[in-house]
């Protein structure tokens, strides 16, 4: 991801040769940036740096193994969608940090525009990669970058259920990141993401202090309850469990529509949602019939 | 008959630099100016009026003038020299009775409107790019977007209503330049720049020559409907300090009027209403549109940042700023009509 690739270099070396031909007419405004932060506010060093501090919890912590890694396209856009489990869900920096590494080259994650209210944490979110879910952000980094974004259709339901309803995905929203899709002229890869769910069981929720302190939901952790003695309450609250990751990337959908349509047909949007979130459904249980036990894998 | 242009809001820099690159055009025959105090820059056959801020004197001199194309520059994109009624009295009002006035009128072909992208507002829940179309997802809280969003309501039902008058909103980013005065460029010259600790987000700037040059292409071209003015470029807030080479304030996030008042209310650092969603959000704004109709920018935000500590660097090591041009109407109008002058009007301190 430092190094610029191929595509990049031959961008550069285009809009050099535009400039030197605009020369004649009107010169291109000059840039004083000094930062690399992006247009979405994604800074590559300080994604990198970041990338530094979580490899060794994706490589040793949770073992991240991939599946089907192939079917992700190494150039042109696409929305990846995945399902999203665990109390503080670790299923979106591995998937994000995976497909850096593996693929080198970056993944916006689409989350809900609450994380923009944070104070430093929000900041490092969008300094990483993470960008407000709004249609017309995913179709800038779809349709006009070509870039990789990541969603999370099930949003805040999929990481707030409890250890019991584990690996039943939720309603997949109003099939939004379809139109999307559709919209950008991208396929749709789905990833079925086994592991998440034991990082971090949520045994109960406190509504009453959610609603207080203005958060989508407070839950209560078996991380919680197990590491409070050794760790005190706070560390508890963020430390994940050790279980281990497996990854698999299913066969992308392209859909035979037109791109950048004002309107697409309901009924297809809401059944290809539908076909995609059965897709990762029955993946998921797949994966869970083979796995031997949650750590090990 | 050449073109015949009125200006409104000759006293702020954009109205008067705008009279004075038009002056520059032999097509354009005569140039009117009207604002509620004296221009800024030297003109030299602009004729200049003074009105109240409300413009209740629009309507009279736009009949008697017969001019062709209003430009309406005299809205207030900023609060930090406006208090809340006079606000309401210059943008809304003035926008009516400027209506009223050009729609009143035969001869007025063109208008064009400066607004700002202050009606976009600034929330989480934004897109991180505005475009014309864009719907506004948070409510207008402040008196100067309230104001602004009412004035371009009635600018587009002014539009809707007038279909032989070409009308252009043009709506501008922040605007930074040694010339403008705002919340902003205030603490830029004092080399600090206030932020919310814990957010960083980022903005677009337009460099004042940009502002100016936007317009009158607006006035030269065919241009209708909305187009949105900003430099190239999305820069973070913590970065336009450093290219300003400012030091860092940092203010607290929350309650941050109470907490940082002595700072406020002392003048060391100045916030407005405004700018503080700006501090926390950001704004991002596609300025493609305006482009595509071969508009081109001569600064990135960056760029104008640059120009702008480098100008302000020049200010501070001179020790004084620039000689300010003082509008004298009696010597003005001696040299604009009197038979005695018979040569060059112009002085030479240019």
């Amino acid at each position: 991801m430092e190094k610029p690739t191929k595509s990049d270099q031959i961008k550069s070396v285009e809009s050099k040769i535009v400039k030197l031909v605009d020369k004649v007419g009107d010169n291109e405004p000059e840039s004083y940036r000094q930062s690399d932060v992006d247009r979405w506010g994604r800074s590559e060093s300080i994604r990198k740096l970041t990338g530094k501090l979580f490899d060794p919890m994706y490589t040793k912590y949770f073992r991240a193994e991939w599946e089907g890694l192939e079917k992700i396209p190494t150039k042109g856009g696409a929305l990846l969608v995945s399902n999203h489990a665990g109390a503080i869900p670790p299923d979106a920096p591995v998937i994000m940090h995976g497909i850096e590494k593996e693929l080198n080259r970056p993944v916006y994650g689409l989350a809900d525009f609450w994380f923009r209210t944070l104070p430093i944490a929000g900041t490092l979110w969008n300094r990483g990669g993470g960008v407000p879910a709004h249609p017309s952000n995913a179709y800038g980094i779809l349709h006009d970058d070509q870039q990789l974004a990541l969603v999370f259709p099930e949003g805040s339901k999929g990481p707030s259920k409890l250890y019991k309803e584990r690996y039943q995905l939720r309603r997949f929203g109003r099939g939004g990141f379809v139109e999307i899709a559709m919209k950008s002229g991208v396929p749709i890869i789905p990833i079925a993401v086994v592991g998440a769910e034991e990082a971090m069981p949520i045994l109960t929720k406190l509504p009453s202090i959610s609603k207080a302190l203005n958060l989508p939901y407070f839950p209560i952790t078996l991380n919680q309850v197990l590491l409070t003695p050794f760790l005190g309450p706070i560390l508890a609250s963020v430390a994940y469990l050790p279980a281990k990751f497996k990854i698999r990337v299913l066969d992308p959908i392209h859909f035979d529509v037109p791109p950048d349509q004002a309107r697409y047909s309901k009924t297809k949007i809401l059944d290809e949602s539908e076909n995609i979130r059965l897709r990762i459904q029955d993946a998921i249980y797949d994966m869970l019939a083979h796995r031997k036990n949650p750590w090990l894998g | 008959m050449g073109r015949r242009i009125l200006i409104t809001g000759i006293d702020t820099f954009w109205g008067s630099m705008t009279a004075k690159s038009f002056e520059a055009d032999p097509t354009v025959e005569t140039i009117i100016g009207l604002g509620t105090s004296d221009p800024k820059v030297e003109l030299e056959r602009t004729e200049c009026l003074r009105a109240d801020h409300s413009y209740s004197i629009v309507s009279r001199i736009i009949k008697s003038t017969k001019v062709d194309t209003v430009m309406h520059t005299f809205m207030a994109t900023e609060t930090s020299a406006f208090s809340g009624r006079m606000l309401n009295e210059n943008n809304v009002i003035g926008t009516m009775n400027l209506l009223a006035a050009v729609g009143g009128s035969p001869s007025v072909k063109k208008l064009i409107v400066k607004s700002s992208s202050l009606v976009y507002g600034s929330s989480p829940q934004d897109p991180y790019f505005f475009d014309e179309n864009s719907k506004r997802p948070s409510l207008p809280k402040l008196r100067i977007e309230k104001s602004m969003i009412e004035a371009e309501s009635y600018v587009k039902d002014f539009a809707q209503d007038n279909p032989h008058i070409t009308v252009t909103l043009l709506r501008f980013s922040n605007v930074i330049g040694e010339n403008v005065t705002t919340a902003i460029t205030k603490n830029l010259k004092k080399r600090i720049l206030p932020y919310l600790f814990g957010f960083d987000p980022s903005i677009h700037l337009i460099d004042e020559e940009d502002v100016v040059s936007a317009l009158v292409f607006a006035a030269n071209s065919d241009l209708e409907g909305i187009y949105n003015v900003a430099g190239d470029e999305r820069v973070p807030w913590s970065e336009i300090g450093s290219i300003a080479a400012a030091r860092p304030i940092p203010l607290f996030a929350y309650a941050t009027n109470l907490i940082s008042a002595p700072l406020i209310k002392s003048g060391i650092v100045t916030i407005t209403p405004e700018l503080m969603d700006l501090m926390k959000y950001g704004r991002g704004i596609n300025n493609t549109k305006i482009k595509q109709t071969g508009f081109s920018y001569k600064y990135t935000t960056s760029a104008a940042v640059a120009k702008f500590c480098k100008l302000n660097q020049l200010r501070i090591n001179l020790g004084r700023a620039k000689p300010e041009y003082k509008y004298q109407k009696e010597i003005e109008s001696f040299f604009k009509h009197s038979p005695a002058v018979i040569g060059e009007s112009t002085t030479s301190n240019e």
